[in-house]
């Protein structure tokens, strides 16, 4: 990454930066090793739920259910920390799930992904337990750039946040407010491409009708959607999907390697990098939907 | 900066003092361990003098002008609130930090180095927490618990003390849930327990350090020259129930995660005693980022998986080893007579020198 970086930067750089991205390099040698008894990592992330999960669900999901297609998969970096950004909606939402499968499956060298999801989950029983085996770790910055700098690996990030799992069916694809560009800062202070990715299908596949804010206070959740078999069958119907047929789109990286070591700083360039994304996202999903000629055969 | 000489180890008499000094006896270019307690040494030790005093600062300013001490280790920090009522861990960790640093303040003293034993309850347990803990990470918050108040406060003291002092060497070394054979921790007691329990929904993550690497890391802050704050965390970070796994135990997913707190009232009466602190941590686990330590040339003898398995072995010998054991009793008149009679005879690997 740091020899990647070097080629692509300017060479006007301040040099002040190059000691920095050799410490990195330093850094980078010191983490700790893989203990290759071990099935879980330090993230907790556990191999043996991750596969008994792609085998019972994933995969079924993925071909017969959804029957995803996938379209730009080559815009994923084949190493070097790169973070993914994507549409976000539904109640449980399968998106996550269905690209990391898609990476998993149809890119030449496969790798694994980490998803970044809300520090709620770490206070919630047995979503505590679970999504952390199963690659999701909590947005904090440091956990970004320790996964995109240091460990340089592939993270996924819904920068809609709760607001996007918060829209209804009739808000479907109307990208929400993407936070306030915290991503971007991330994916600069890593130097890590930035691979914005279109997902059509998930928003019908989990309709929400309904938010029961009443609920939602009751019970403590982040949200209390209601869709067609939520909360009716209990928790099971929370992935009670429907058959939409899934098209995911991964775009051109944009590479903020090359905007030079203070870009995190500069609060313009991080705003205008996200509405980029945000626009390009926006842009390529009216162009599937207005190609989609129906939500359940593509 | 000069090498350090002359030590001075305040709370000789706690399980790291003692250890600690007797680890630096083995170096030559040290001249003088001298340790300080309120109570006896229980390390059985050769040449490091012992001081029965207190922290009382204009005592512990005497004895570092009078012996020229220029290295001082402070390893007295409470971090267990089950073995130490709560005004005792107060006067010792606060009250007896600032007196350690003011007996080190004055503008001529000695001291050119100072090594601060602190603990990773500095950052706390919190939902919000990043995976892992760097060591610029700031604590925000008011803890929950006092006895991570006193020791952030403490800690505080002493990076405080660093900026004032440019002149003096402050090392504050953070150190994760220590496990080994040795320790008397609410986590060794729990992890004794043929049936462990856990909060049920949760498994936190969890980084221990073997009591070697402990030794080690105040050793290697004392022979090296490493001012700055140091995370101590063995490599690994593993899931409470993997390390249980680990250990032949089986998980017990009893405590419930709603009103944890009103259940573990009445089980501490009942001898399972889980501190506050510690329930933060069943919860929402803790990794530090040990790698500051490790740029300065340290290594680790154990991972944290290789320090849990050592505890397995530690587990299934216990019995056996324990009768054996008998322990060591400090007698100060015997220890002043052995060290300054001259009708002791030198040991072994002294007498061979022709006078």
């Amino acid at each position: 990454m740091a020899q990647e970086r070097a080629t692509i930067a300017p060479p006007r750089r301040p040099s002040k930066s190059e000691p920095a991205a050799e410490l990195a390099e330093q850094m980078r040698e010191l983490l700790p090793a893989i203990e290759p008894d071990r099935t879980i990592d330090d993230w907790g992330r556990s191999e043996r739920v991750e596969a008994l999960l792609d085998r019972t669900l994933v995969d079924f999901f993925y071909r017969y259910w959804f029957r995803v297609e996938v379209e730009g998969v080559e815009n994923v970096p084949a190493k070097g920390g790169a973070l993914l950004v994507s549409n976000h909606a539904g109640a449980l939402p399968p998106d996550a799930a269905m690209i990391g499968k898609a990476i998993h499956e149809e890119h030449p060298s496969p790798r694994q992904l980490n998803i970044l999801v809300e520090h709620f989950f770490k206070g919630f029983p047995l979503f505590s337990m679970l999504l952390p085996r199963i690659g999701c770790v909590a947005a904090h910055p440091a956990n970004a750039h320790r996964l995109l700098c240091d460990e340089e690996q592939l993270v996924l990030v819904f920068p809609e946040g709760a607001k996007g799992t918060e829209k209804l069916y009739s808000e479907r694809y109307k990208l929400r407010r993407f936070g306030r560009g915290g991503f971007v800062v991330a994916a600069m202070k890593a130097g890590a491409k930035i691979v914005p990715v279109c997902v059509v299908g998930a928003e019908e596949a989990a309709p929400v009708f309904y938010q029961a804010r009443f609920l939602k206070k009751l019970t403590g959740l982040l949200y209390f959607p209601v869709t067609p078999t939520f909360p009716w069958l209990g928790p099971l119907g929370m992935i009670g999907y429907l058959p939409a047929k899934f098209r995911i789109r991964f775009l051109e990286p944009i590479d903020t390697a090359g905007m030079g070591p203070d870009a995190a700083s500069d609060r313009a360039l991080v705003q205008t990098v996200a509405q980029e994304v945000r626009a390009r996202i926006a842009e390529n999903l009216d162009e599937m939907l207005s190609q989609r000629r129906s939500v359940w055969f593509g | 900066m000069t090498a350090s000489r002359r030590v001075l180890v305040t709370g000789l008499a706690t399980y790291w003092g003692g250890r600690l000094a007797r680890a630096l006896e083995e170096f030559d270019e040290i001249e003088a361990i001298i340790g300080v307690d309120t109570t006896e040494p229980t390390h059985e030790l050769e040449r490091t003098e012992f001081v029965k005093v207190g922290h009382q600062h204009r005592l512990i300013e005497r004895i570092v002008e009078g012996a020229e001490i220029d290295t001082v280790v402070d390893t007295r920090l409470v971090v267990n609130s089950l073995t130490t009522s709560r005004k005792v861990a107060h006067e010792t960790n606060v009250i007896g930090t600032l007196n350690i640093l003011a007996a080190c303040s004055a503008a001529d003293s000695p001291v050119r180095k100072l090594v601060f034993k602190s603990a990773a309850h500095y950052y706390g347990c919190r939902q919000e927490d990043p995976a892992f803990f760097t060591e610029e990470m700031e604590r925000r918050d008011r803890p929950g618990n006092w006895i991570e108040r006193d020791i952030v406060e403490a800690d505080d003291a002493v990076t405080e003390f660093a900026e004032r002092n440019p002149r003096i060497a402050v090392t504050v070394l953070r150190y994760a849930n220590v496990i080994g054979p040795e320790m008397r921790t609410p986590h060794m007691r729990m992890l004794a327990l043929p049936l462990v329990p856990m909060i049920l929904g949760f498994d936190p993550r969890y980084q221990f350090v073997h009591a070697d690497d402990v030794v080690h890391t105040l050793e290697h802050a004392v022979i090296r020259e490493l001012p700055g704050v140091y995370n101590v965390a063995a490599d690994g970070v593993l899931l409470l129930s993997e390390a249980i796994g680990l250990l032949g135990k089986r998980p017990l997913p009893v405590l419930p995660p709603f009103g944890t707190g009103l259940i573990v009232a009445p089980l501490r009466q009942l001898g399972l005693r889980i501190p506050d602190e510690m329930l933060d941590q069943l919860r929402f686990g803790r990794g530090l980022d040990n790698r500051k330590l490790k740029a300065t040339g340290f290594e680790y003898e154990f991972t944290t998986r290789e320090a849990v398995l050592k505890l397995r072995e530690h587990f299934q010998t216990a019995r056996i080893v324990r009768a054996m054991q008998e322990p060591y009793r400090y007698q100060h008149e015997v220890e002043t007579f052995l060290r300054s009679s001259r009708h002791v005879r030198e040991r072994a690997g002294a007498a061979e020198q022709p006078e």
